[in-house]
């Protein structure tokens, strides 16, 4: 990226004390001082209206989060959110059930999503409060937290 | 007789998890029940053998949406324990506060989650589609909260600067000016709000409710002031318990409220508005009535309104606070822990809410109890389901589930608080 333009973000999203919810933020944990200085890495719980206004501006970011579908504990999805929208239902591990999704579709619906937007999924299978991410969940985190660095290489 | 139910698996657009389930019976209906099934939080248990001074921080923890309120209520409820009264600044400062989290709870219900239901769409992001200006509106407006909490409370959520006796760090008074800034703009944006809702279609709809909130000699009620009722009721907090009962209800997990033998009660906007409609200031006096609201409003569905009303307010009050504010000595005062029982009222955006402490001589939490706004509405919601949707029984399925739920919504219910998605069972028999 170029000096003084709006900067990337890798966002980490979750609860880091309920389980596998904190995949997202356990990304961006690997992830912060290995990408270069003007991207901007994020913790949020996931809130939507903070996370859409993190997003207004930024010519590119990618998203990690924790879903809970069918899908095997630690399966990996990668949305194209700048191409294609996101379905709603499977990132439902908000505390006000008003999520990622939401966020991510409502900054469309505002002109505010940034040009490129990639979101990762990590499924989960415990939520539990207070417990450790499951085996699984922490393979994929490291695999995801080189994804992104790929994801920003790609764009800076 | 046709058996037919509705169900719908996620109620959408409240804080919280829980379920709903309406009996219909030869055009009648029989039951209305609203199901939490949240596990219980323990928060009570939690405080007890705490220091006292924990008290604000753990009890910010119950809500991210409503967190002031409860800090507020356990500091006052402290404070009295210890015969501490704070003064000056430092209670404009929790006003000012208090005015944040109105704004940012308040914003948040009408633009993201109640406006929808008015306008036809499934939620906010169907709505910002067509309907860009506002929502961006209501955003920019909810971030004017944010900013009041971030620089007052530390933070966005969950604040950390409130203590027993005032605040750990107070701001500067130049702090102040660039929010001053945004609050004159927030104020506009407000008085926007409500002209934009104002065009809304309401339900013609309204109940004889007990209205409960409280009320204070010269302002509108945030900290401070009586416990009152449109019914004659006017007490000081600690009388609470000689007049109001928390009952267990055994499908919920959340304790129901009711007038002592028995009764709902309705607190939160339309109680305020109405028991304080005089306490408002001039503009936001005006803009009621510019928009056809009375200095009295029986109709849930026009909240709404009302909530934007108390918008205009708190940018109003915050305004006024910010002009006159003299930094204090000090950011707190001391408070010395007696052995000593202490019990508080403040208005959260959803009404009253009731904190009550037992303190040992060190000041140890002995004992808590904490009554929240939504628990006490629990039984007006079931009441004005069962009353309001009677004409509404015609309706196909999909028109009459929408009609119930908003009819929650009126209530910007806090099911967390009380005790996250909410399931519908419309059962016709």
């Amino acid at each position: 990226m170029t000096p003084g333009s709006r900067r990337a973000l890798v966002i980490g999203i979750g609860n880091p004390d309920r389980g596998d919810d904190a995949a997202g933020r356990a990304v961006a944990l690997l992830v912060r001082g290995t990408v270069p200085d003007d991207v901007e890495v994020v913790d949020l719980d996931g809130e939507a209206t903070a996370l859409l206004a993190r997003l207004d501006g930024a010519k590119a970011a990618v998203l990690v989060d924790a879903s809970f579908s069918d899908a095997a504990p630690g399966t990996v999805r990668r949305f194209d959110v700048g191409a294609a929208p996101l379905a709603i239902a499977g990132f439902a591990a908000s505390t006000h059930g008003f999520g990622l999704a939401e966020a991510v579709e409502l900054a469309r619906s505002l002109g505010q999503l940034p040009p490129r937007c990639i979101v990762f999924a990590i499924e989960g299978a415990s939520f539990a409060i207070g417990a450790a991410m499951t085996p699984a969940v922490e393979q994929a985190v490291r695999a995801v937290a080189e994804r992104v660095r790929g994801e920003i290489d790609a764009v800076a | 007789m046709a058996v037919k139910t509705i169900k719908v698996d996620y109620l959408a657009r409240v804080e919280g998890e829980g379920a709903f389930k309406v009996v219909v019976r030869d055009g009648k209906v029989r039951s209305a029940e609203l199901n939490i099934f949240e596990p219980p939080r323990f928060f009570e248990a939690f405080l007890r053998g705490r220091a006292f001074s924990e008290a604000p921080d753990i009890t910010a923890r119950i809500c991210g949406i409503c967190p002031v309120a409860y800090q507020m209520s356990a500091v006052h409820a402290i404070e009295r324990a210890f015969g501490v009264t704070v003064t000056g600044p430092l209670r404009d400062l929790r006003r000012l506060l208090y005015c944040g989290e109105w704004i940012e709870s308040h914003v948040l219900h009408i633009y993201m989650l109640h406006a929808p239901d008015f306008l036809g769409y499934h939620g906010a992001v169907d709505m910002a589609r067509e309907h860009g200006d506002a929502v961006r509106r209501g955003l920019q407006l909810k971030k004017v909260g944010n900013q009041i909490m971030e620089l007052l409370g530390g933070r966005e959520i969950h604040p950390i600067n409130v203590r027993v006796g005032g605040f750990y760090r107070v701001p500067r008074r130049r702090d102040f000016a660039p929010l001053a800034e945004r609050l004159k703009w927030a104020r506009e944006a407000a008085l926007e709000t409500v002209r934009w809702a104002a065009k809304f279609e309401f339900p013609e709809r309204s109940r004889d409710y007990e209205f409960v909130s409280l009320r204070h000699p010269n302002e509108y009620p945030l900290n401070e002031g009586h416990i009152v009722s449109s019914r004659g009721l006017d007490i000081d907090s600690a009388q609470y318990d000689e007049h109001f009962e928390e009952i267990h209800v055994e499908r919920s997990t959340a304790l129901h409220s009711q007038r002592r033998g028995g009764g709902s009660y309705l607190v939160g906007p339309l109680a305020r508005y109405s028991l304080n409609f005089d306490r408002l200031s001039p503009l936001a006096q005006q803009t009621a009535r510019e928009v056809g609201l009375g200095p009295v409003c029986a109709n849930p569905y026009r909240s709404i309104l009302v909530r934007g009303i108390e918008v205009v307010y708190a940018c109003d009050e915050a305004l006024r606070i910010i002009d006159a504010y003299q930094e204090p000595d000090r950011p707190w005062i001391a408070v010395e822990p007696r052995a000593s029982v202490g019990t508080a009222a403040t208005e959260a955006p959803r009404g009253l809410i009731w904190h009550r402490y037992r303190l040992e001589a060190d000041g140890t939490i002995a004992e808590a109890r904490i009554v929240p706004p939504t628990s006490q509405n629990q039984p007006s919601i079931e009441e004005d389901l069962k009353e309001f949707i009677v004409d509404w029984l015609s309706l196909p399925d999909e028109e009459l589930r929408h009609r119930c739920e908003q009819t929650i919504r009126n209530y910007d219910p806090c099911i967390s608080c009380s005790v996250h998605f909410l399931r519908l069972d419309v059962d016709r028999g």
